[in-house]
């Protein structure tokens, strides 16, 4: 009996001394999946290379992250915030000893493609390689060679300040198991080559589905929900939906209306603030016509979904006078007493999905904290919106919210004091 | 029959149709009214777009009487370009003015700074009245002529004799807060405030204590401001000390 119980006990130890070995295994296989030995490219970095690559270095917005405010461009050291703690962005600019001055364009390739760093270490998603992964080889070695010619500057990489078990190799590499996958862009047969470029260019260094989709409790982006919108960690700011015509889907808009929103940060129906804002000024707007256009053809033939909701009865806010009072005391002037906006000036908020949308976490933060928007040669000088944050009480901002929200054929839900101090 | 037939299929006219159909025409109507708005304008100057700086620097830049926020109308361009632009780059910390100069280019931050220099407005009576005379002196003392053997130098000496700045970049002292003084001796005892290198006033925040701010701060915004007066024209004579952001 006691023999007995004594081999099952080892053999139950065996069980799980191989499961852990073969999942162990599966997970290195995973990580490893794609890879093969890294071949040098023969081409030497031309000056065209070198202007490609400038030119795609701000289509992949890489100077943001990997610029800390005030310092020099790509020197790293910005800390990107997530649930999991700070991740720090690196130092890309061609100094030896703290940046890439020693990586070869392969390595280079190897960090977009597979997110593995030139010591063979596993690097954070922070880095959007998930996305960058789509990146041709060709266009890889052109940032490459771009990055060689941006002023090596001395700054060594911060270490992450990430939490346990986040900050384990071993948790990196699961995770990259179950969400990580290298893959290469694949030219879609029944589409147009305009449309091919626009997918290539928001799936990979465009990187929009880093925002606009939601998350999953391990910080992944759900692929079937892609471009489904969701609140970006860490920065409470809702990346509205790009499949929804109730939030920032396009399908229904004209191309040359998509065009200038990206190129000037504004159009008709409204104009970009907080992170795609940031988005405009320092990517988007740079981009050649054709390329903005590429994107725009992409981003309206995205699938649509219309909420469920909208076929039904919507959620109409209450009048609140308090609400009215607010608006005509603080917003009018600007916004037009029916909140038709100022042509050129401000943006309408009567119809206006950012006013609208369900989600009213960005409509908070702009009355909050104000902001101009981007500062664009389409747009060079911006009119602002004044922080009412310090001047506002949360009672007094939920009710200005409620009122635009409802007012003018405006059919959304109210908002709570409690919902402003949640978002603001 | 046939009547029937028809009355039967009207019935069976899909419900969430007829309602869409319904929130379609109140849509449409609700477009109707927006589109029956009358059009908006507003005036096509920097004072309309600026709109957004006054509700914390006044109307204008004046100042209100909330008691903190600096005015700005009327201060040098050079200063107030530097400070926009330190406000960009993380140098000083305000996080509504990090907001909302984030997407502002080189070129827009030096057209607003222009304009709020351009600005000739009154200046209100001074804010603080009936501070003890001895704390009065000792400000008076420490901004005519500093402290020669703590190396500490007069204010004077670079915002100009009569304390209104000089032309282009370096900032007046009166008719300011006296909490925004303290504020900002603070943040730069504490490096929160940076300019650029050499880094002046940073090194003379280090050397005074509380009592010197308290000083200085009071007697600065006891003083009214005199009617028409304006920034100093550039100095001839070289500043007691290096200063990153007095010529840039």
């Amino acid at each position: 009996m006691k023999l007995r119980g004594a081999m099952l006990l080892g053999l139950l130890a065996l069980v799980c001394v191989v499961g852990l070995a073969s999942v162990s295994a599966l997970v290195v296989a995973l990580n490893l999946r794609g890879e093969t030995t890294l071949q040098e490219s023969a081409k030497v970095s031309t000056p065209e290379q070198v202007a490609k690559g400038a030119y795609l270095a701000l289509a992949g917005n890489c100077a943001t992250c990997h610029t800390a405010r005030g310092g020099a461009p790509y020197a790293g050291g910005r800390g990107i915030e997530t649930p999991f703690g700070i991740v720090y962005a690196g130092n890309l600019t061609p100094d030896a000893a703290t940046g890439l001055g020693d990586w070869t364009a392969a390595e280079f390739w190897r960090a977009l493609h597979h997110g593995r760093s030139r010591d063979g270490r596993l690097l954070y998603p922070a880095f959007p390689y998930p996305n960058y992964t789509q990146v041709s080889r060709e266009d890889a070695d052109a940032l490459y060679a771009y990055l060689r010619t941006v002023p090596a500057v001395a700054s060594a990489n911060k270490p992450h300040a990430l939490r346990f078990p986040y900050n384990s190799a071993a948790a990196l590499a699961v995770w990259r198991a179950l969400f990580f996958s290298p893959g290469s862009y694949a030219v879609q047969a029944g589409k147009s080559p305009e449309w091919n470029r626009g997918a290539y260019l928001v799936t990979g260094l465009g990187h929009c589905a880093a925002c606009h989709s939601p998350r999953n409790m391990f910080g992944a982006t759900i692929e079937s929900l892609e471009y489904g919108g969701g609140l970006i960690p860490a920065q409470n700011w809702y990346a509205p939906s790009l499949g929804s015509p109730e939030e920032a889907g396009v399908a229904d808009w004209p191309v040359e209306q998509v065009v200038a929103l990206l190129k000037t940060g504004r159009t008709a129906r409204g104009s970009v603030l907080g992170p795609m804002a940031d988005v405009v000024f320092r990517s988007t707007q740079f981009l050649s016509d054709a390329d903005l256009h590429a994107m725009a053809v992409f981003l309206k033939d995205l699938p649509q979904h219309r909420l469920e909701r909208a076929a039904g009865q919507p959620p109409k806010a209450p009048p609140t006078p308090h609400g009215a009072k607010l608006y005509e005391q603080h917003c009018a002037a600007c916004h037009g007493d029916q909140g038709q906006g100022a042509a050129g000036a401000y943006p309408p908020l009567a119809g206006n999905r950012a006013v609208t949308m369900d989600d009213a976490t960005n409509l908070v933060r702009i009355v909050v904290s104000g902001g101009f928007p981007p500062a664009t040669a389409g747009n060079p000088q911006p009119y602002g919106m004044p922080p009412f944050g310090p001047h506002l009480s949360d009672e007094e901002i939920a009710a200005v919210i409620t009122h635009v929200r409802g007012a003018w054929g405006n059919r959304a839900s109210a908002l709570s004091s409690l919902g402003v101090l949640r978002a603001r | 029959m046939p009547h029937h037939g028809a009355y039967s299929r009207r019935s069976r006219f899909p419900s969430h149709l007829l309602a869409r159909s319904t929130v379609l025409a109140a849509l449409a109507c609700c477009a109707a009214v927006v589109a029956a708005a009358p059009p908006h304008t507003v005036p096509d100057t920097m004072q309309q777009r600026m709109l957004a700086c006054s509700g914390c620097h006044g109307k204008d830049g004046r100042a209100t009487s909330q008691g903190y926020f600096p005015r700005i109308a009327g201060k040098p361009a050079g200063y107030l370009y530097n400070q926009l632009l330190n406000f960009r780059e993380g140098r000083r910390n305000n996080g509504a003015m990090n907001t909302l100069v984030e997407h502002l280019n080189d070129a827009y931050l030096r057209q607003i700074a222009n304009y709020f220099a351009e600005l000739d407005l009154p200046y209100p009576p001074p804010q603080v009245v009936g501070a003890s005379a001895s704390l009065l002196a000792a400000g008076q003392q420490l901004v005519l002529q500093g402290d020669k053997p703590r190396d500490l130098p007069a204010c004077v000496a670079c915002h100009g004799a009569a304390m209104m700045g000089v032309v282009p970049s370096v900032p007046g002292l009166l008719g300011l807060p006296r909490d925004y003084v303290v504020g900002q001796l603070g943040a730069w005892r504490t490096g929160l405030r940076k300019t650029a290198p050499p880094d002046c006033m940073g090194r003379i925040a280090q050397t005074l204590t509380r009592e010197d701010v308290l000083a200085v701060s009071t007697w600065l915004a006891s003083q009214p401001v005199p009617v028409g007066a304006k920034p100093d024209a550039p100095a001839t004579t070289p500043l007691p000390m290096g200063c990153g952001s007095a010529l840039r």
